[in-house]
């Protein structure tokens, strides 16, 4: 009775849905606005002849479109997700109500700054948690995702060395990098080189010392890094990248491991890029949007780029214009038009007053507590590449599915067919069949236990040959398991009309 | 000479005149995935030994394929515009990239025979 | 803490499962010197919803809301309409709370409407292809200037004088990491020389039409030009509504389009997230940056969605990456493209007209106070005045007044003395007629 197919297509709560396009139809709108008809004469002969193509809908069809797609995905709010290094935590529902006051949501970034002086208190206040927590002396507010703030950060210290009158040519990150991190480097028209690893997952000191040379620009590593490890060697390492008259990029990716503990301005970083939408809540948007203000030490902070903040005894102001900022400032230029993510600001700020710095504390505390748990509860049944104790995400690699017939993928779409979106595979690329797992701190024990459970099982199951959970898994989904190859050899990249009438369904 | 020669980097190149027709192993092939793009080298371009001659592409990565010798490139493989997939079906054969003109055949001899690209391959 | 479901109790038996003594043991890879005690760190400790609430609120009052008075603004960032359902269905946890969509099956909603948006942005500019957003207009500019870098492989790029001033300097910061840029003069209100400035070292010239002063271009000389010498035309759109009413780019030659789309769906926000729009032509889609979403079918022949052409991205490419793009504007984008469905065919037209009406309406009021010039012949729902007086001042003064009159083109370029009695004015479907005549007396009060 459960295969029976069912007359509409659609089975209990999961729908069907087309596209907007093939359920529109014309003299519908959603919307009730006059009709009011326009002359030509200012238009420069440039009015448009063409209708665009839209579909027209009511409201009401609308929303039942948008709530029918919205329920083909799975989101944190519906279950753990335990995707290493993006730190799905919980966004809280007051930081909505804060970034929607009219205050803030319907303020014009190009107002008189008169006009705007709560948002840019907002943001000093901001800033002023930021630098505080990391230790560091200055920020820079305006990049609008976290490889947005990486290439400040890089287009920073490449202004530093002209500055310097140095020419240095190279850039090194560990080989077990984010793929930011090089392409950034690239980007900024550097060489990249690899740094080897340690057989225990850090930063190789000899292989680091042979690689750091007069042409190096800068060291930029993830700490905690991208195997869910803290470089023990940090200080060590940032005197050598200094002595060596680079730059020491640090990836704020992980700082959710150790916000309220440890300060990266005590390790001897230069810059820091902080992913405001990982360890400050911001909510992830089903891929944005993101922020990634950059701290900076005393060295680089002349160079960040425009718009600068001051506070002086008019108020705050903003200064927008390469020659009006303040005496020592070098800015390299702009990364953006206006002043940055200010939707994402007003988030992250009622985070940091939410949980004080007690709260950022025991949440970092509760975050490597959480991993830890995890990495301990399931290290006898999978295979982990490195001692522990971790930080925030335990690292498992596929060693344990050897001849079975499994694959990480394999258990990652049985995880789906479980409830739970699977942990991040095959990276860091270091480790064969990489399997991340984060959980965060917003998980309770009992959701813990719960996971661990069904991952035991999993690999159980996948080690005593019981290989129906993962074969063509996921099966109760929406979809099962999509051609990736065919929508990579013939990208159709949109919906086009068609002159025939489409068929019935 | 007609025989084939293979490089370290999973290339392999197959002399007949002057010409040298190249693509990548199907151990390469395999690594990738299913081939979803090739970019080809243009034609007449002067490629030294070594140098980057042109990418394939999977679902999962995008590889460097190098001039296993120096050459100017004399004809490429259009087919894989349309099907890519011919890269997976037969790489050494029906899955070639492109084809030089030898400016230095005595660079072959540094290359891997047969066998002893089979031994490296076992051995990774 | 309310955030934080874990128990003392809790914490006490992971530990032992852990077989550590303390939660300071988990940190024991942290150099003794980078150890600070909770005392370190000059910051106060929780608050309850209340307190934050307070505190945020306190300072939102501070800030002169473009709802809260007439309001004129633009330069662009446009006050429209966005219907209530819009921020109700973005709301929706399956939207606000999902990560990018790397598995498929599990994210079909994501990447169906991103395919919607990628169609409706093509169908908007009139061009083949779009990607699924970058984060604002101005980063998708510098990133059209980089591909047509790569695609032409010549490194000068021709900035038109009407592109919006922060763009500009985006561009440049870019741009100028593999090639140079050249900016043509600025000369409000007309169509300064562009053309004799594209030679064969040219990738491309950057045109925004409306330009930052209002005025529409026409951007088919421009395309011959560029073609001619073999560069590729990116046109660039700061108030998106103005295609429901003007010929779009891909219809004049465009090769690249590169957009804000923060009219539709998106509030002001004192300037983010806002939402980059990215087309071009099927032939460069290999070399088009930022996430695409693909149709597909799944292993029981259903049509499904993917990320696809990944393989550019910066997560498998690494240092031969397109781009680092890793985000995209995500749920600023669902809110465009709900905001669009809503609007449709008809809405969007309409939409277009009422703005067109309102500012031509306001325009003509405004040139006949005394002093004043209309600077822009031709334009949608944002032109230019000269003011008989440097334009931030009146600004100042019209503010104290309660009415936020337009971004004096001062603000954009403040060391250009030809700009500072220049007001950059926009009308919108939110003006009132009530509005327009606050506006209208007070310039006149003030400038008598």
């Amino acid at each position: 009775m459960t295969d029976l197919p069912t007359i509409s297509g659609d089975r209990g709560l999961d729908h069907e849905e087309q596209l907007i396009f093939e359920l529109g139809r014309a003299g519908v709108t959603g919307v009730d606005l006059p009709d009011v008809k326009v002359g030509e004469s200012r238009l420069a002969g440039q009015r448009r002849r063409a209708p665009v193509g839209l579909p027209g809908l009511s409201e009401p069809e609308v929303v039942r479109h948008y709530v029918r797609l919205s329920r083909m995905n799975y989101a944190i709010d519906a279950g753990l997700y335990p995707l290493g290094s993006c730190t799905m935590k919980h966004n809280p529902r007051l930081n909505e109500k804060l970034a929607r006051l009219p205050g803030f949501a319907d303020l014009h970034p190009l107002a008189p700054q008169s006009a705007a002086q709560g948002a840019l208190a907002l943001i000093a206040e901001l800033m002023r948690w930021l630098t505080t927590l990391t230790g560091m002396p200055a920020v820079a507010m305006s990049p609008k995702a976290g490889a947005h703030g990486e290439l400040c950060g890089i287009l920073t210290i490449r202004a530093a060395l002209i500055a310097r009158g140095e020419k240095r040519t190279h850039v090194l990150v560990p080989e077990s990098a984010h793929g930011t991190n090089p392409a950034t480097a690239a980007f900024a028209g550097f060489q990249v080189d690899e740094v080897k690893a340690t057989a225990d997952g850090r930063v190789d000191m000899d292989s680091l010392r042979s690689k750091l040379g007069p042409d190096t620009a800068a060291f930029m590593l993830t700490n905690p890094n991208t195997c869910g490890l803290f470089e023990r060697d940090m200080l060590e390492i940032a005197d050598l990248v200094h002595k060596a008259g680079a730059y020491f990029y640090c990836d704020g990716a992980n700082f959710n491991a150790i916000a309220g503990r440890v300060r990266p301005g005590d390790l001897g970083i230069d810059a820091m890029h902080i992913n405001l939408h990982k360890t400050f809540s911001t909510p992830h948007g089903g891929g944005g949007p993101g922020a990634g203000s950059v701290v900076m030490s005393e060295r680089l902070a002349p160079f960040a780029p425009l718009p600068l903040l001051i506070h002086d005894a008019e108020g705050f102001r903003l200064i927008e214009d390469g020659a009006d900022v303040p005496v020592g400032a070098k800015p390299f230029g702009r990364m953006c038009a206006f002043h940055g993510q200010m939707g994402m600001f007003v988030r992250a700020l009622a985070y940091m007053l939410s949980h004080g710095r007690d709260g950022v504390r025991q949440a970092s505390e509760d975050a490597v507590l959480s991993a830890n748990y995890v990495l301990a509860s399931l290290k006898d049944v999978m295979s982990a590449p490195f001692e522990g104790p971790c930080m925030h995400e335990a690292l498992f690699d596929d060693h344990f599915l050897h001849d079975t017939g499994v694959s990480t993928l394999d258990v990652a779409k049985a995880l789906i067919d479980e409830g739970y979106h699977p942990m991040t595979v095959y990276f860091p690329l270091v480790v064969h069949g990489a399997m991340l797992i984060e959980p965060t701190e917003s998980e309770s024990k009992e959701s813990l236990d719960r996971f661990i459970h069904v991952l035991r099982t999993l690999a159980g199951d996948a080690k005593a040959g019981k290989r129906e959970r993962f074969e063509g898994a996921p099966h109760f989904t929406p979809r099962r398991r999509l051609d990736e190859t065919a929508a990579s050899r013939k990208p159709v990249l949109r919906w086009t009309p068609k002159e025939l009438p489409k068929a019935a369904e | 000479m007609s025989e084939t020669r293979y490089t370290d980097q999973h290339e392999w190149v197959r002399v007949e005149g002057g010409e040298a027709t190249v693509g990548i192993t199907r151990y390469a092939a395999e690594q990738l995935g299913d081939v979803v793009f090739v970019e080809l080298p243009k034609l007449g371009r002067n490629l030294a030994k070594g140098a980057e001659a042109a990418v394939v592409e999977s679902v999962k990565a995008a590889s460097e394929v190098y001039a296993p010798v120096g050459g100017a490139v004399a004809a490429v493989n259009e087919a894989l515009n349309d099907d890519p997939a011919k890269v997976n079906g037969d790489p050494e054969g029906e899955g070639w990239f492109f084809k030089l003109k030898l400016s230095d055949p005595g660079e072959l001899s540094a290359l891997m025979t047969p066998d002893k690209y089979e031994a490296y391959v076992k051995g990774l | 803490m309310r955030y934080l479901p874990l128990t003392p109790s809790d914490r006490a038996t992971m530990l032992a499962k852990i077989g550590a003594r303390d939660i300071d043991a988990l940190f024991r890879d942290v150099p003794k010197a980078a150890v600070v005690p909770l005392s370190a760190f000059d910051l106060p400790d929780h608050q309850g919803e209340l307190e934050v609430e307070r505190a945020l609120e306190k300072l939102a009052k501070r800030n002169v809301a473009a709802g809260a008075g007439p309001s004129f603004c633009g330069a662009g960032a446009y006050r429209h309409h966005v219907p209530a359902a819009v921020d109700h269905l973005i709301q929706r946890s399956e939207f606000l709370t999902s990560y990018t969509p790397y598995q498929p099956e599990i994210a079909q909603g994501t990447l169906q409407y991103l395919f919607e948006f990628q169609t409706q942005v093509a169908l908007l500019t009139g061009m083949e292809v779009a990607n699924a957003s970058l984060y604002d207009g101005s980063t998708a500019t510098a990133e059209a200037v980089l591909m047509a870098q790569r695609l032409t492989k010549r490194s000068k790029a021709v900035l038109s004088g009407g592109l919006h001033p922060h763009y500009a300097e985006t561009v440049e910061t870019l741009a100028n990491l593999s090639g140079h840029v050249v900016r043509a003069p600025v000369v409000p209100g007309k169509v300064a020389d562009l053309i004799s400035l594209i030679d064969e070292d040219t990738a491309c010239v950057v045109v925004q039409s409306p330009d930052v002063f209002g005025l529409i271009r026409d951007l088919k000389p421009v395309a011959e030009a560029a073609h001619a010498k073999g560069a590729l035309l990116i046109a660039v759109v700061t108030e998106i509504v103005a295609l429901g009413l003007i010929e779009p780019p891909g219809t004049q030659g465009a090769d690249i389009v590169a957009a804000e789309g923060q009219s539709i769906g998106n509030g002001l926000n004192f300037g983010g997230p806002y939402v980059g729009l990215f087309a071009t032509r099927e032939k460069f889609i290999r070399q088009m940056p930022g996430r695409l979403s693909g149709e597909t079918v799944d292993a029981e022949g259903r049509r499904g969605y993917v990320l696809t052409l990944s393989t550019r991205e910066q997560h498998i490419r690494r240092e031969k990456a397109t781009s680092n793009i890793c985000t995209n504007s995500g749920l600023c984008a669902l809110a465009f493209t709900i905001h669009l469905s809503l609007l449709g065919e008809e809405g969007f037209s309409r939409l277009a007209r009422i703005n067109h009406a309102k500012a031509t309406a306001l325009a003509d009021r405004l040139a006949k106070v005394k002093g004043v010039s209309l600077v822009t012949p031709s334009f949608f729902n944002e032109f230019t005045l000269r003011l008989p007086k440097p334009a931030a001042e009146v600004v100042e003064r019209l503010a104290a007044k309660g009415i936020l009159a337009g971004v004096p083109a001062s603000r954009l370029l403040p060391h250009d003395g030809a700009a500072r009695d220049l007001l950059i004015v926009a009308a919108t479907e939110t003006n009132t007629d009530d509005d327009a005549d606050a506006f209208v007396k007070a310039l006149s009060e003030v400038l008598s």
